[in-house]
């Protein structure tokens, strides 16, 4: 099997897989890295979210082979101590029930306000659509990244 | 290490043992989610148990152990609450922990039923005003004053004739050795201080920063992993396997048969997915094969001429509906649907010569031991199961078919696995909320008073789906309740505020209907019966018509109901599950031809609020989850097979689609009574009933996509 050197948070980290192993599994059984859930795996409800290049990108339908060189953010290191403004407004307006969506939710969150610090209404909601909450905690997850950005 | 307590005295011997430490067995996977390799722990070392809820280390920090499975109902959070405030503990030095399962030092470790904080309110208080009741004694021991002259605030005992001042930390060593109080007093609700006000889920910061503390993220050197090939259609049964291509896949160490599943094992998650994909296996009939439509047949047939179970009958019925001045008759149907929670099953098992050991998530830990233990014929006391977080569960992690599944391969390939389903195998596996349809009829006086009221239920695979007692039981002196089971194989559970998930929409439209015909408020006729039902009852009572007035009555006047609104048209449902009672007013707009759901207000009454954060997000999210099923998902079946296998093509709820939603609480001072599922039961009916008030069309199926009205051309 190839061996693949990923950016991953900053860190040159290494993967001995099939090319085509999503990128999700990689981070999960193979470098440790567990904040980024399977909900789905066919790209449709957004728990597993990673940033390549700062864009949002759904890692279980995302081939190891194709993330080359590219910069990987996972929710662990989105923050060194979970202190992004994101992290904290999920905090502050208690957003979690179960927790499971939660990481996917932040880092598609994250990856709209570094694009656009002052989302309206509107682009959260476009932005968000395709992250599934299925407790129901989306009017919570809606003030929280209104609330990060204003202190962004 | 693993060890469990089994009663105070051994604790303190334990205690003894460890040099006023105290090692306790407990799972360690919790608030902070600890690395995945360190899933077992203890109270901490050096710290003091009171008993087997909490313990106080030196330096005053408070351990909480929480014992009920987690799946969002925030339970993790308000257990611990209802400890710390007859404690007095400063809540900022409280830790909370995950028990594991431990039948020894609790009682009814399970998720369902809305049933937990009722349940375990008055033990959890006893366990907080003990330790602080013994903590206080420690003081006046050690001060020479009198006990009566001391007290507790913010985790520090008190003197005020003295200003003696001493924190928990310092007081715990001594506070411990002392007689265990029977009767500590308990607080009165006007003192507390945590006790409903709002708290923050203890598990946030490990959730935000994806600390592992769910099933899937349990890891462990040497496990192996392990998917399931079960069959596609209900009614089927393996009849060959050819395994050999899977078994060639890199990464693969087996392929085991057992009952009627084909379990690819790997090592790791990707290669037993691409493996399973090459797995040959023809399947043959063994029971009906049923499509959709089938089931719409069965419903017919058995509504009309199936043999009902009477579930209560009250007056004359033939009667009362002969001299009927309007009848009027409805039928409402929903569709079998998936639980999905977003955390798909799984568990860990490891079957060893000496005993297993289980990790994962599920609603019932007690129960999945048990018969863990009858399939292996392994004796309870040698199976310990650790419970990590559960990503949602909505009743399906009430069965534990996926644990027996993963005891099973253990014990079978001799090996520690972890045994993962896909989402298409959460979703085409079965043990969904039952397809049902109702048959109301009402008859009316000459003066709109409902004199006659029937309902008969027809299910498949749901058991009894009547709720025979509920409103308007009572109220109407003639009235026949009955309830119709079909026997399927397509698998059922419970889902989510079981039957209630859709008999609350079924009746509350229905009623809507009546009063209608009635000619009256939809508001006011439900008043009118419950006023009927207080003065003149008919047969047994058994919801409290003070607490359903009470939430009528509130969210009436918080949604300004009957005051014209421009463009809004408003729709009214109230319901009693489980032990709350919960109304709703849906308000509805037309845009574009096409109603939209604008805004929910709730009046809930569950009695004593614990955390009023956790409170506003069960009543929210269990809004949303009504709405979003009542709105867009079902779950159909092609040749015994679901058509639905994937978020592709089954709708839940997405954020665009939320209304506002305003939860207001009845604050009456009675016990708690639950809130995980009652505020699900009524959004269907509010929101039907107000989408005909806009759009005068009446919704008696679900999902309400389905229907014409939503294309604009009804």
């Amino acid at each position: 099997m190839p061996v693949y050197n990923l950016q991953i948070n900053g860190k040159q980290l290494t993967a001995d897989v099939a090319a085509d192993t999503p990128l999700l599994w990689v981070l999960r059984d193979h470098l440790g890295l567990l904040g980024t859930k399977y909900g789905c795996g066919i790209a449709q409800c957004g728990a597993c979210t990673v940033h390549m290049n700062g864009v949002a990108m759904r890692s279980c339908s995302l081939p190891v082979s194709a993330v080359r060189t590219a910069a990987i953010t996972t929710i662990e290191g989105l923050s060194v101590d979970g202190d992004h403004p994101l992290q904290k407004a999920w905090d502050e307006t208690d957003v979690p029930q179960c927790g499971y969506c939660q990481a996917g939710q932040i880092m598609t969150a994250a990856a709209l306000l570094k694009r656009n610090p002052h989302p309206s209404l509107t682009e959260i909601e476009d932005t968000m659509q395709g992250n599934i909450c299925r407790c129901g905690a989306y009017h919570r997850i809606r003030e929280a990244i209104q609330l990060a950005s204003t202190k962004i | 290490m693993q060890q469990s307590i089994n009663s105070r005295r051994d604790f303190l011997k334990k205690a003894a043992i460890a040099g006023g430490g105290l090692v306790l067995g407990f799972s360690w996977f919790g608030a902070d989610g600890e690395a995945p390799a360190v899933l077992k722990g203890s109270f901490p070392e050096k710290s003091i148990g009171f008993n087997s809820y909490l313990s106080i280390a030196a330096d005053g920090r408070v351990t909480i152990l929480s014992p009920n499975p987690e799946l969002g109902q925030n339970i993790m959070t308000s257990f611990p609450m209802i400890v710390a405030e007859e404690l007095d503990a400063d809540w900022t030095k409280v830790k909370v922990e995950q028990a594991a399962l431990d039948t020894k030092s609790f009682d009814r470790q399970l998720t369902g039923g809305s049933g937990a904080v009722p349940h375990s309110w008055k033990r959890l208080r006893m366990a907080g005003a003990t330790a602080r009741a013994m903590l206080i004694q420690a003081a006046a021991t050690q001060w020479s004053v009198p006990v009566t002259e001391c007290t507790a605030s913010n985790g520090f005992v008190l003197h005020a004739a003295s200003g003696k001042k001493a924190g928990f930390g310092e007081l715990a060593a001594l506070a411990a050795t002392l007689q265990v109080p029977k009767d500590a007093p308990l607080k009165d609700r006007k003192d507390f201080k945590i006790i409903g006000h709002a708290v923050k889920n203890v598990a946030n910061k490990g959730i935000v920063t994806g600390k592992p503390m769910f099933g899937l993220d349990f890891y462990r050197e040497g496990m192996l992993f392990a998917m399931i090939q079960r069959p596609p259609a209900f009614g089927t049964k393996i009849k060959t396997v050819d395994s050999a291509a899977a078994k060639a896949m890199p990464g693969i160490i087996d392929v085991v048969v057992f009952k009627n599943n084909v379990a690819v094992v790997g090592k790791s998650t990707w290669e037993i997915i691409k493996a399973r994909k090459l797995l040959k296996v023809e399947y043959e009939n063994e029971g009906a094969i049923e499509s959709t439509s089938d089931h719409n047949a069965i419903f017919r047939t058995v509504m009309d001429n199936g043999k009902p179970e009477v579930k209560r009958k009250d007056g004359d019925v033939d009667a009362a509906f002969a001299s009927a001045a309007k009848i009027i008759k409805a039928e409402y149907q929903c569709p079998f649907l998936s639980h999905s929670p977003m955390e798909p099953m799984n568990f860990f098992a490891h079957v060893k010569a000496d005993g297993v050991e289980l990790v994962g998530p599920s609603q019932t830990p007690a129960s999945a031991r048990t018969a863990v233990s009858k399939l292996l014929n392994i004796s309870e006391d040698k199976i310990t199961l650790e419970l990590t977080r559960l990503g949602g569960g909505f009743g399906r992690r009430l069965k534990f078919d996926y644990v027996l599944e993963a005891a099973e391969l253990s014990s079978i390939i001799k090996a520690p696995v972890k045994l993962i389903w896909t989402r298409e195998d959460d979703m085409t596996g079965g043990n969904y909320r039952p397809a049902v349809r109702y048959h109301f009829e009402a008859a009316l006086d000459a003066k709109g008073n409902l004199v006659g009221y029937k309902c008969r239920g027809v299910g498949i695979n749901a058991g009894n789906l009547v709720r025979e007692d509920n409103f308007p039981s009572g109220a109407v002196d003639n009235l026949l309740i009955e309830s119709i089971d079909y026997k399927s194989p397509v698998t059922t559970g419970a889902w989510r505020a079981p039957i209630t998930n859709f008999l609350g929409f079924a009746e509350q439209a229905f009623i809507d209907e009546v009063a209608e015909a009635a000619g009256k408020d939809p508001v006011q006729f439900r008043l009118e019966l419950l006023s009927k039902a207080r003065i003149t009852p008919a047969g047994a009572i058994k919801y409290n018509i003070d607490r359903m007035e009470g939430v009528i009555k509130m969210a009436a006047e918080k949604s300004g109901w009957g005051i014209k609104k421009p463009g809004i048209s408003q729709g009214f449902s109230v319901y009693f599950s489980h032990q709350s009672y919960v109304a709703q007013v849906c308000e509805v707009a037309m845009q574009a031809g096409k109603p939209v759901v604008k805004k929910i207000y709730a009046a809930a009454d569950c009695g004593q609020v614990i955390n009023l954060s956790g409170a506003r997000q069960q009543v929210m999210g269990g809004i949303t989850d009504g709405l979003g099923h009542a709105m867009y998902s079902k779950l159909s079946f092609k040749n015994g097979a679901a058509e639905q296998s994937n978020f592709h093509n089954y709708r839940l709820i997405r954020m665009k689609e939320i209304p506002e939603i305003e939860p207001y609480f009845v604050d009456n001072g009675i016990d708690p009574t639950g809130l995980g599922e009652p505020a699900l039961p009524p959004t269907g009916g509010a929101v039907a009933n107000a989408i005909y008030k806009a759009a005068g069309k009446r919704l008696r199926n679900q999902p309400f996509m389905d229907e014409p009205v939503f294309s604009g051309k009804a």
